[in-house]
C-alpha cells in the first residue's frame, strides 16, 4: 500500500458552513419550536387521546371506550342548537366586525385635524382586559342598566337585553365587535395608506366616480389584508367565551351556548372530561376547515400586485 | 450514575420509612396538608390556622395551609386540580354536589378513625345532618356548617313604605308568604326592592327551595329518580313566585342584581351565616326573622358544607386525623361562631349566643335551633351540574311576564328526566 500519508488534510471539519447554517437556523427557531411543541402539538395529541376515555375525574376512572364520545356527539340532542348559535354568533360577528371596521377606516384615512384622537378611542377598547369590559357591558345591558337608562330618556322602553334569547345574542356579538373592531379598523388603515395615490388620479382623469374607485382599486388592492382579518375574525370568533361566561352564561335557555361554552360546561363544570374533549376535536376540525376554505378562496378573490 | 441515584434513593427512602414506621417525627416526614375552602374570611382564616396550630401539639412535623378558591367556580377549581393530578388533601364540599363526591369513591371514609378517635363522640353529631355525607354507614365528609335560611328585614325600608314588618305579622300570628309578599309588592312599589332570594339571579334555581318547600314542592322524588317538577305543589309555588315577580313586583326581575345588604331593599332570603356582611357604618334597623309559612305550615330549609379528604392523597391518614382534631368537641364549639355545627350538645342557646353575638337569643332560638332542627337540606344530585344547567335552561322561559307556568314546569321535566333515571 502506497497511499499518500496526508489522512489529516482529507478529513474534512463536522462543523461545515452548511451544518454551521443550518445548526443556527435551529437555534433561532428552538424556542418557538419548543413552545408549539409543549403548547400545542402534545395538548392537541393529549386531547385526541382524551376524546378515545371515559374520564370520571372524581372517581379517578379512565376507561378506553374508543369511537363512544364521537357516536354520543352525532346523537347529542343539544349539538344542532349549540352549532346554529356558534355560527348564528361567527356570521355576525364577522359580517359587523369587518364592515365596521372597513367603514371606520375609510372614514379616518382622511386628511383631517384631529381624527388621530378618534383612531385612538376606537383602538383603545382593544387594549382594554377582555373581562373588565365585559362586565362593564353587563352593567349596561342589565333590565335598569345605562343602556335601558338612556333609551328611557328618549321615551322609548328597552327590551332585557341579557334576557330574551334574540337580544342576549345581539348583545354578545355587539359587545365583542366593540371590544375588537379597532385591531381590524388599523390593520384596514395601514392597508388603505398603502394604495398608491397615482392610481386614484389616473382613475379620476379616466373618469372612475367615488364609489368606482373604492370598488375597482381600493377593494382589490386591499384584499390581501382583507383576507387576513377574516381569517383572524373567524377564528377569535369561534373561540369566543369570556363574554359569554360573564354576560348570559349560555342562557337564556341554550340561545347563547356556543361550541367553546358548551365544551366547558361539558369538562369542566359536567367533569365529562372524555366528551368536552370529543368536542374539541370538533371546534379543531371546523376551524382548521374554516381556515383552509379561506385560504383556498385567496387565489380567486385576493389580488397581488407582482 | 444513574441506578446509583436509584440505589441512594432508595436507600433513603428505606430509611426514612423505617423511621416514619417508628413514630419519630423527622424534619424528613414532614407533611404539608392543603385544605381547599370557598371562604376567604380573615375571622375564618385565623381560626382554621388556630387549630392547625393546635394540631401541631400533637403531630410537630404537620403543616397545614388553607387555600381559599373564588365561590362562584369553587367545584369547577377543584375538579380541575383533580384532573391536573394535583388534588388537595382536604376540601370543602358544597351540598348540591355531596352525592357526587360521597358516591365517587373519591373520599376517604370517616366514620372508623373519628369513632377511634379518643373524645371524638361521634354519638353526639346528629344524624339529620350527616345523612347526606353517609353512604352504606359510611360518613365520607362531615357536615361542618348546617345554615338556615332566614329571611333578613331592613326595617327602616319597609316602614318608611308603609308596610307591615315581619315582626309585627309574627307577633299578629300572620307570618305566611300571603302576607310576606304582600310587604314585599309594598316596598317594591315604592320604588325600593321588595325581596330578593339571595344568589338566586335567576341562575341557581336550587335556591327557590327557600320558597317553594312552603307548598311542599319538590324538584325530584325523594329516590331521585323521577321529576317532579310538574306537580302541582311546584306549579302552585312557582306560580305564587311569578305573580310575586311579574305582578306585584314584589322581587326585583330578570337580569336586575341587587344586593340587600346595601340598605335598599326590604327583605332577603339567605343563610344566617350572611350576617356577617350587615354594615357597620351607616347601619340601618334589621332583623333576622324565620321563613314564613307556606300553604304546607312552617317548615325550615337548610344549606349545608361538609369537609372531606381525598382517598388518592398520598397522606390521607393524616388528612383524616386532622379531620377529626379539627370537628371534635373542642373544636366545634371554634367553629360554631362562623358555622351552625352539627353536634347536638352545641345546638342551644348559651352556646350559640356565646359565638354569634350579633344574634338576640330569641334569633337564635326561632331561626337558628330550630331550623337545624327541623330543615330539610338543598336539593342536591348524582350528576348535579349537569342537571342543574339543564334545568336552568328550560327555566328561563319561566322568567318572562307572560310565561305559561304549567306548560315550562312539563318541559323542565321533559328535559331533565333523562338525566334523573340515569
Amino acid at each position: 500500500m502506497s497511499l499518500p500519508a496526508e489522512p489529516m488534510q482529507q478529513k474534512r471539519p463536522f462543523w461545515t458552513m452548511a451544518r454551521r447554517d443550518a445548526a443556527a437556523g435551529y437555534v433561532f427557531i428552538a424556542p418557538q419550536l419548543v413552545g408549539i411543541i409543549t403548547f400545542v402539538l402534545v395538548p392537541l395529541g393529549l386531547v385526541f387521546w382524551y376524546s378515545l376515555h371515559e374520564w370520571n375525574v372524581l372517581a379517578s376512572t379512565f376507561n378506553y371506550v374508543g369511537a363512544a364520545n364521537y357516536q354520543m356527539l352525532l346523537a347529542d340532542p343539544n349539538l344542532p342548537s349549540v352549532l346554529l348559535a356558534s355560527a348564528i354568533f361567527s356570521v355576525g360577528l364577522v359580517i359587523l366586525n369587518m364592515s365596521l371596521a372597513l367603514l371606520l377606516a375609510v372614514l379616518l384615512d382622511q386628511k383631517l385635524r384631529g381624527l388621530v384622537v378618534f383612531r385612538t378611542l376606537f383602538f383603545s377598547p382593544v387594549v382594554v382586559s377582555l373581562v373588565a369590559w365585559t362586565i362593564v357591558w353587563s352593567f349596561l345591558l342589565q333590565n335598569n342598566g345605562g343602556i335601558n337608562g338612556m333609551l328611557a330618556m328618549l321615551g322609548i322602553e328597552g327590551p332585557n337585553w341579557l334576557r330574551t334569547p334574540t337580544t342576549a345574542l345581539i348583545s354578545v356579538v355587539v359587545v365583542q365587535v366593540f371590544k375588537n373592531v379597532g385591531l381590524n379598523m388599523v390593520l384596514f388603515l395601514a392597508a388603505l395608506q398603502g394604495v398608491p395615490k397615482e392610481l386614484y388620479e389616473a382613475a379620476r382623469v379616466d373618469g372612475a366616480g367615488r364609489f368606482k374607485q373604492f370598488r375597482r382599486i381600493t377593494l382589490p388592492l386591499i384584499s390581501p389584508t382583507i383576507l387576513l382579518t377574516s381569517i383572524i375574525t373567524v377564528v377569535g370568533s369561534l373561540q369566543v367565551f369570556a363574554q359569554i361566561a360573564v354576560l348570559t352564561q349560555g342562557g337564556p335557555g341554550m340561545s347563547t351556548t356556543v361550541l367553546v361554552y358548551y365544551l366547558y360546561q361539558q369538562a369542566f363544570q359536567f367533569h365529562f372530561f372524555g366528551y368536552g374533549s370529543t368536542l374539541s376535536i370538533l371546534l379543531f376540525v371546523i376551524v382548521a376547515a374554516l381556515t383552509f376554505a379561506q385560504w383556498q378562496l385567496r387565489k380567486r378573490i385576493v389580488f397581488y400586485e407582482n | 450514575m444513574k441506578t446509583n441515584h436509584l440505589k441512594a434513593s432508595a436507600a433513603i427512602a428505606g430509611i426514612v420509612l423505617g423511621l416514619a414506621a417508628t413514630g419519630t417525627a423527622w424534619a424528613q416526614d414532614a407533611v404539608n396538608l392543603r385544605m381547599t375552602i370557598w371562604s376567604a374570611n380573615e375571622a375564618h382564616l385565623a381560626t382554621f390556622n388556630e387549630i392547625a396550630e393546635g394540631f401541631k401539639a400533637t403531630h410537630p412535623n404537620v403543616t397545614v395551609s388553607f387555600e381559599p378558591l373564588p365561590f362562584d367556580s369553587y367545584t369547577t377549581t377543584l375538579t380541575t386540580q383533580i384532573a391536573g393530578g394535583n388534588p388537595p388533601d382536604l376540601a370543602w364540599i358544597l351540598e348540591t354536589t355531596a352525592a357526587d363526591f360521597v358516591n365517587s369513591g373519591a373520599l376517604a371514609p370517616l366514620t372508623d378513625a373519628f369513632a377511634a378517635t379518643e373524645g371524638y363522640d361521634l354519638a353526639d353529631v346528629t344524624e339529620q345532618a350527616t345523612a347526606l355525607w353517609t353512604k352504606d354507614g359510611q360518613l365520607f365528609a362531615y357536615p361542618f356548617s348546617t345554615s338556615p335560611f332566614a329571611i333578613f328585614a331592613n326595617n327602616d325600608v319597609i316602614k318608611a313604605a308603609g308596610a307591615k314588618t315581619p315582626a309585627e305579622l309574627i307577633a299578629a300570628g300572620e307570618w305566611n308568604w300571603d302576607n310576606a309578599f304582600a310587604t314585599a309588592a309594598t316596598v317594591g312599589q315604592s320604588g325600593k326592592t321588595g325581596l330578593v332570594v339571595r344568589d338566586f339571579k335567576y341562575q341557581v334555581w336550587q335556591n327557590m327551595a327557600s320558597i317553594w318547600n312552603g307548598w311542599g314542592a319538590t324538584p325530584w322524588s325523594a329516590d331521585g329518580k323521577t321529576c317532579t317538577f310538574a306537580d302541582q305543589p311546584m306549579v302552585d309555588a312557582m306560580t305564587a313566585i311569578h305573580k310575586a315577580i311579574f305582578t306585584d313586583k314584589a322581587m326585583p326581575g330578570p337580569g336586575e342584581d341587587i344586593d340587600f345588604f346595601a340598605g335598599e331593599t326590604g327583605m332577603t332570603i339567605t343563610q344566617i351565616s350572611r350576617a356577617s356582611l350587615l354594615p357597620t357604618e351607616n347601619p340601618f334597623d334589621w332583623d333576622l326573622v324565620p321563613l314564613p309559612a307556606g300553604p304546607v305550615g312552617e317548615y325550615a330549609v337548610v344549606g349545608q358544607a361538609g369537609v372531606g379528604a381525598f382517598a388518592a392523597g398520598a397522606n390521607v391518614d393524616t388528612a383524616v386525623e386532622f379531620l377529626a382534631y379539627m370537628t371534635n368537641p373542642e373544636n366545634s364549639q371554634k367553629l360554631a361562631q362562623f358555622f351552625p355545627p352539627a353536634r347536638a350538645s352545641l345546638l342551644n342557646a348559651e352556646t350559640l349566643a356565646a359565638t354569634n353575638p350579633l344574634l338576640s337569643a330569641e334569633q337564635i332560638d326561632n331561626v337558628v335551633i330550630s331550623g337545624i332542627s327541623n330543615g330539610v337540606v338543598l336539593p342536591g344530585h348524582t350528576n348535579f351540574a349537569q342537571i342543574q344547567q339543564t334545568i336552568r335552561a328550560s327555566l328561563d322561559s319561566l322568567w318572562v311576564a307572560d310565561a305559561d307556568v304549567a306548560a315550562v314546569l312539563g318541559n323542565v321535566c321533559s328535559s331533565v328526566s333523562p338525566l334523573l333515571a340515569r
